[in-house]
């Protein structure tokens, strides 16, 4: 038996061969994909072809729509999401090491994780109305509850020996709070904001479901009515890209701000 | 001088009886004295060591430094922890400076009190690395000089050297010997490692399995310095004998519960 096969658990593969197995399943989705429409396979208002995409694409790039599509999401998702960190990453790491307000918090960020932000949204639009403020509000509510919780696990693993240990060298109940607590925390905030800013991604068509004229959620949706698939793609894919580059964004900057934790 | 009073130290568990880790433990430790306890695991050695640190609450007698109850942990009591408790986003050096900071110290005071003890424990040019990059025995090196930056009243150790593969642990084990001949700082130092107690102390605490009282203590006349040879020989191996045979009643009394 050959433990170090490729088909063995746990074992490293050559970077070829990750190369190209990356690259092979790529090509073959685009493979089937140029089939199914180019093979006349499926009707264009079902699927559009590749080449109708990048025709979508370039028109509206040449006319501007694109990016004033992709300003006003940028918008909506970096407030909504900017908001939701500021207020989580204090409460979380409390919540996660302090009983008193763990109690308080739990609770309610316990239950609200579960609530789909979808269904708040009759709610949102009784008391915040249609505009701007409603579509960060969505954002907002999908990021916060679960940026919380995963802060305040981040907060409660943080060493007790390390607190204990600060303490022996003379540091108040604030220092231990601010010089060690806190920059303990940092990689994994770091990491959680990051996976975050993912899921903020996925609820940016959910936030522009009511009276949006722009974003990139309302260019899909709006889409669909003339059953321009072409153009329902082109969304997709520009969401795709835009959350890879936040994506790769926050990972640079952990980089460049946390050079301590390697551990990348 | 250290001063540990009939010290008693229960613990409230749900639903079960409460447990004494420690039964009316008396102790003193003398200025400028190195003293370890040993002990059987589960004995209450690192509870005893916490509470001196101020980490831990005795629930009847008291401990006292220089006739002052202690009430918390100070700067005064520095601690060296069994676990790797660098603080990783700092560099060894500003690890060190970390206690010294917390007081205000000058910056210039700070860099020398850092280069002054990063030489005594052989970490020069190690200034700028982050712990992470660091092996076990070096972080605990560090740990140590962080913890004499702040030139602390007694220097508590809680099985430092626990983690470390055993020709790390001797080495680490002749380095701080070799700091310690520099000032004779008070020192207590816990382990379950008979032959490291006897190689670093002038007293030997040892300790009943749970709860846990101090069975006996004796003064190590070995000579100092102390090195390598020291471990072989004749008197080291009549301490040795002795200690194991106090220890072995307590192991096979706690292994039978």
């Amino acid at each position: 038996m050959n433990i170090r096969s490729v088909f063995s658990p746990k074992v490293e593969i050559p970077p070829s061969l990750k190369g190209a197995l990356g690259a092979g399943t790529v090509l073959a989705l685009v493979g089937l994909w140029c089939i199914l429409t180019y093979g006349g396979i499926t009707a264009p208002d079902f699927l559009a072809a590749p080449h109708e995409i990048a025709v979508a694409g370039w028109e509206r790039i040449l006319n501007a729509s694109l990016f004033g599509h992709i300003g006003s999401s940028l918008v909506v998702i970096l407030s909504g999401f900017a908001m939701a960190s500021v207020l989580a990453v204090p409460i979380g790491i409390l919540t996660g090491s302090f009983g008193v307000v763990a109690a308080v918090v739990e609770p309610i960020a316990g239950f609200m994780r579960y609530i789909p932000v979808s269904a708040l949204i009759p709610l949102l639009i009784l008391w915040i109305g249609i505009d701007i403020e409603q579509k960060i509000s969505v954002i907002f509510l999908g990021t916060f509850f679960q940026q919380l919780i995963l802060f305040a696990d981040v907060s409660a693993r943080v060493s007790k020996d390390l607190i204990d240990c600060s303490y022996t060298l003379g540091a108040s109940r604030r220092q231990v709070v601010w010089r060690v607590l806190l920059p303990a925390c940092m990689p994994g905030v770091m990491d959680n904001l990051r996976v975050t800013m993912g899921w903020a991604w996925t609820y940016l068509v959910v936030a522009e479901i009511v009276a949006a004229n722009s974003g990139l959620g309302y260019m899909i949706l709006n889409a669909m009515r003339g059953l321009s698939t072409d153009v329902i793609l082109l969304g997709v894919f520009t969401i795709g890209l835009l959350g890879l580059a936040t994506d790769m964004m926050f990972k640079a900057l952990r980089r460049r701000l946390l050079p301590w934790s390697a551990t990348f | 001088m250290l001063t540990i009073e009939d010290v008693t130290v229960r613990f409230e568990l749900r639903d079960s009886p409460p447990v004494t880790a420690l039964d009316r433990v008396s102790l003193t430790v003398e200025d400028r004295q190195f003293s370890v306890i040993v002990g059987p695991s589960g004995c209450g050695k690192s509870t005893l060591l916490r509470m001196v640190a101020g980490l831990q609450i005795e629930t009847e007698g008291r401990v006292m430094l220089d006739g002052a109850v202690i009430q918390g942990p100070s700067a005064d009591r520095g601690m060296v922890f069994q676990s790797y408790t660098l603080f990783p986003w700092l560099t060894v050096q500003r690890n060190v400076e970390f206690g010294p900071g917390l007081k205000g110290v000058p910056r210039a005071e700070q860099a020398r009190i850092s280069s002054d003890l990063m030489e005594q424990v052989g970490l020069t040019g190690f200034e700028h690395a982050y712990p992470e990059q660091l092996s076990g025995g070096m972080r605990q090196r560090v740990a140590l000089a962080r913890a004499l930056a702040n030139d602390p009243k007694v220097l508590l150790m809680d099985e430092p050297f626990g983690a470390l593969d055993s020709q790390t642990r001797q080495l680490m084990q002749e380095l701080l010997l070799q700091v310690w001949e520099r000032d004779h700082k008070t020192v207590l130092f816990i382990t379950h490692d008979i032959e490291e107690a006897i190689f670093l102390a002038d007293v030997v605490h040892v300790m009943t399995a749970r709860p846990g009282r101090i069975k006996r203590s004796l003064d190590i006349g070995i000579p100092r310095p102390r090195d390598a040879d020291t471990l072989t020989s004749e008197e080291f191996n009549g301490y040795k004998r002795e200690i194991m045979a106090l220890m072995r009643e307590e192991s096979v009394r706690a292994a039978l519960g």
